[in-house]
């Protein structure tokens, strides 16, 4: 089952092992590194150098970047913040909102599918008194609008609710959202990470407050994060976690990585100017890797609607097989699973659980993440490794042997305990 | 996940896949796990009915890794041992033979499990054996 392709040679116009993992991060784009080089080594100066020519040209290199990454968003560049990374952002977003507006109220709304850096900072703020909602999402992935709406209270100060999931890749309806918080004064913040240069974000038309940004999302270096903090209407203020020589308007102090900023502002560019026809295509190749794999598989299951969601993200379970046992036969293919036996904390996606599948569901789900780099060759072997190994896998489970017998799996009493 | 080249080998060609037709009065079928744990795994052993030896065992398993490779295992050592003689199998015997790491213990545990539960299955079919078993126990515990 292992080793490198269905008759042990690779096809021609493919290099293995293939990366289709790139809602984990993407290759640095050759065009983003370039633009990177000079700024590692010519003009190595620090941006806040305010009385030298090295300082000067750093600094135009960023605001230059602050620039091409606003434009991509609908922004200003003076809303654009630079951080570490998107970890570091939600943070600030999240815990800077929460001190400055402590007087106005003490409640957080959030879904449960957010990423742990979200759910985890709002967990820590429950510590410290504040009050966090997190929301139940909709069978496909989606918030539903009626449940946010009951679940505001005079006290509520923030939602934070992502664009895009990173497992599921489902596009939360942000202009409706962003729509509701308005009308309710309340702050909206959105992790945007996954969505950033892969579909059409504009912070003005939906209403967003601030953004949580990364480069190496969208083909730029890791290390390198923004957040987007509106300058009017209104005005939001933040309070600061990491504090120091008052850089980024006091809003995130410490000496900006200046290469990383200027790949991050040159990803932006491209994923702008390129965005139309690359998405067409990314969702192209997404959609032949979907349909061939339920075409030739049966008992196969989407997670998270296709109706709204990332070009490049197919998320699916292949029933009756495990999740790490699929990835071990598919050696040569980078890939995720939401199986426990993937996951540091030994539980199943929880995500997918929060969809209202049973477990068997999630440690049963691929995810694929088809990015810039991604051929069509690429798509066709990736499929035909797949079909394989799950027939093969399937060949081995006793669940799907049971099952094509007519035997209804929910019916028998498992042993649970201790496993 | 870096799993020893015995744990790739199961994996790559498992031993001893298929199932037994478990109405047979000498067939024995453990099915243990859950399909919510992420791993089930069905062992299935056929008696000799004068020998008590196990002429044969198939296996099944839905799991990762380390769960197939741990059945398959155990379907190739209670091969050729009477029925007694494969309780004595351990998990940890078979942590040891595949190199298992801590957090694939329960694989190895699930693998024993299989292994009684097939038994007792068998041994339920054949009320002569089950005297026998706990004439063995006693013995070993006056001993």
């Amino acid at each position: 089952m292992s080793g490198n392709g269905t008759n042990g040679h690779t096809p021609a116009g493919i290099k293995l092992p293939i990366y289709m993992d790139n809602h984990a991060t993407t290759p640095l784009d050759p065009r983003v590194l370039e633009a990177m080089l000079p700024y590692f080594t010519d003009r190595f100066g620090n941006a806040a150098s305010r009385n030298h020519q090295f300082g000067w040209e750093a600094e135009a290199a960023v605001e230059t970047a602050r620039e091409q990454i606003a434009k991509l968003i609908g922004a200003t560049a003076k809303e654009i913040i630079f951080t570490s990374g998107a970890t570091e952002s939600d943070n600030l977003a999240i815990k800077g909102v929460a001190e400055m507006y402590r007087e106005k109220g003490n409640h957080i709304i959030t879904p449960v599918t957010e990423h742990k850096a979200v759910l985890d900072t709002c967990k820590r703020l429950e510590k410290y008194g504040y009050k966090v909602t997190y929301l139940p999402v909709k069978p496909d992935g989606l918030v539903d609008l009626d449940q946010l709406k009951d679940a505001f209270t005079d006290k509520t100060i923030l939602v934070s609710i992502m664009a895009a999931n990173n497992e599921i890749g489902v596009l939360q309806p942000l202009e409706e959202i962003g729509k509701l918080c308005r009308q309710r004064g309340v702050l909206f913040h959105s992790d945007a990470v996954q969505a950033l240069g892969k579909v059409p974000l504009d912070v003005n038309k939906m209403n967003i407050d601030l953004a949580s940004l990364t480069a190496h999302k969208l083909y730029g270096p890791k290390g390198c994060g923004a957040l987007y903090v509106r300058r009017k209407n209104p005005r939001v203020q933040i309070s600061a976690i990491i504090d120091g020589g008052g850089h980024e308007r006091g809003m995130r102090s410490g000496t900006l990585n200046v290469p990383g900023i200027v790949g991050f502002g040159k990803a932006c560019e491209i994923a702008r100017l390129d965005m139309p026809q690359e998405n067409t295509r990314i969702a192209g190749l997404r959609n032949r890797l979907k349909d061939k794999l339920t075409t030739a598989l049966d008992q196969t299951f989407i997670n998270g609607t296709m109706d709204h969601r990332l070009p490049g993200n197919l998320n699916i379970s292949f029933l009756y097989v495990e999740g790490e046992s699929l990835l071990m036969g598919i050696n040569d293919v980078a890939v995720s699973s939401g199986s426990a036996c993937t996951s540091a904390t030994l539980e199943p996606s929880y995500v997918l659980k929060s969809l209202g599948l049973g477990d068997d569901v999630a440690h049963s789900s691929i995810r694929f993440g088809i990015g810039r780099f991604n051929t069509e060759a690429e798509v066709d072997y990736v499929a035909a490794r797949l079909i394989e190994v799950v027939s093969k896998l399937r060949e081995l489970s006793p669940l799907y042997e049971m099952v094509k017998e007519g035997i209804d799996l929910s019916k028998i009493v498992w042993q649970t305990e201790g496993h | 996940m870096a799993y020893s080249n015995k744990v790739l080998d199961h994996y790559t060609n498992p031993r001893n896949v298929g199932t037994l037709d478990k109405s047979s009065s000498d067939v024995g079928t453990g099915l243990v796990g859950a399909p919510e744990c992420g791993d089930v795994m069905r062992l299935q052993i056929k008696v000799n009915p004068e020998t008590h030896v196990i002429e044969e065992a198939k296996f099944k398993t839905f799991g990762c890794g380390s769960a197939i490779a741990s059945s398959s295992l155990a379907t190739e050592w209670i091969q050729g041992r009477s029925v007694e003689d494969a309780l004595k199998i351990s998990n940890t015997d078979i942590v040891k033979e595949l190199s298992l790491p801590p957090v694939k213990i329960h694989c190895s545990v699930l693998a024993e499990d299989a292994i009684r539960a097939a038994i007792n299955d068998w041994k339920k079919k054949h009320p002569e054996a089950q005297t026998a078993a706990p004439a063995i126990a006693e013995a070993k515990t006056t001993a």
